[in-house]
């Protein structure tokens, strides 16, 4: 397997989502290639660091603005029906 | 109304269950699938704007939108991704109407292989997140990611921050799964390659005179 053999299965294998003879053949290849084994350790802490670090926590106090406007606008609406402008 | 029991005296009421309630007239119902949404929306939406303000909006707009188009709205896919879809259009076009350009669109830059072919492929610090105190390491995210196109970055969020499965992104972008794995692949490299600076191991002896 070349290393752009190992790339192009690189998502599928971070999901999981190989099957056991393609996955075995990826790990063979992460053995001996030190430079696909770093790009896949941090390809997959990049994942992490995004998911872990939540970027835009909405505030409660905008939240609950946004809640309300959203409701006065839904009120002089019909559901399914536009209102006519 | 369909309610799923989830511990002693709390229950939850489906969406479907609380969709159909709303397209009756119900209010209440349509004001509880805003509060179990509208965090994710305004996250998506500050991720492809870039934008609070437009944000903001993108939220109100996609409600509104939704609610007022509820009986176009057949139940063949959830509430939340047909909401999803509503959200990621009105974010196009605000960034469309801020940059001026109507060629915004997710499939803007999708053919650039930069960043795509890894070349960085110095290992990380063991603890990367550490090096940094929260404020500089949320501005490095944000910057990083904001360097992405938008078909990249919105694919990568939907994906991998907020944890909908290939299949589900593919239908709230109207993507094949093909096309979303191919831009997830290339929007994770293209992370991982702008972050390498930010994040590899020292070099011993590197920063010292």
């Amino acid at each position: 397997m070349k290393c752009t053999d190992f790339l192009k299965e690189l998502t599928d294998y971070l999901d999981g989502r190989l099957t056991e003879n393609l996955r075995v053949e990826l790990d063979e290849h992460l053995h001996w290639c030190h430079e696909c084994h770093v790009v896949m350790n941090t390809t997959k802490k990049t994942i992490e660091i995004y998911r872990d670090n939540q970027l835009y926590e909405l505030p409660e106090d905008l939240r609950n603005r946004l809640h309300q406007a959203i409701m006065t606008k839904c009120r002089g609406s019909k559901p399914g029906k536009k209102t006519s402008t | 109304m369909e309610t799923i029991q989830k511990g002693v005296g709390e229950s939850i009421t489906s969406e479907l269950a609380l969709v159909q309630a709303a397209k009756g007239g119900d209010l209440e119902a349509f004001s509880e699938l805003v509060r179990r949404y509208d965090r994710n929306i305004f996250r998506i939406a500050q991720h492809i704007t870039h934008n609070e303000e437009d944000a903001q909006d993108v939220v109100q707009d996609a409600f509104l939108k939704s609610y007022q188009n509820l009986d176009q709205f057949q139940g063949n896919s959830k509430f939340y991704t047909w909401l999803v879809r509503i959200a990621v259009n009105e974010a196009l076009m605000k960034l469309r109407r801020r940059r001026n350009d109507r060629t915004v669109s997710l499939d803007e830059d999708v053919e650039t292989e930069d960043g795509s072919i890894p070349r960085e492929v110095a290992d990380w610090a063991p603890n990367p997140e550490q090096l940094y105190k929260q404020a500089e390491l949320s501005d490095i995210l944000k910057k990083t990611i904001q360097g992405l196109a938008p078909g990249f970055r919105t694919v990568f969020v939907l994906r991998d921050v907020e944890g909908m499965s290939t299949e589900e992104t593919a239908e709230m972008l109207g993507l094949s799964v093909p096309a979303v794995k191919s831009r997830l692949l290339r929007a994770r490299l293209q992370l991982r390659e702008r972050l390498a600076r930010y994040f590899k191991s020292k070099q011993a002896g590197d920063g010292q005179q």
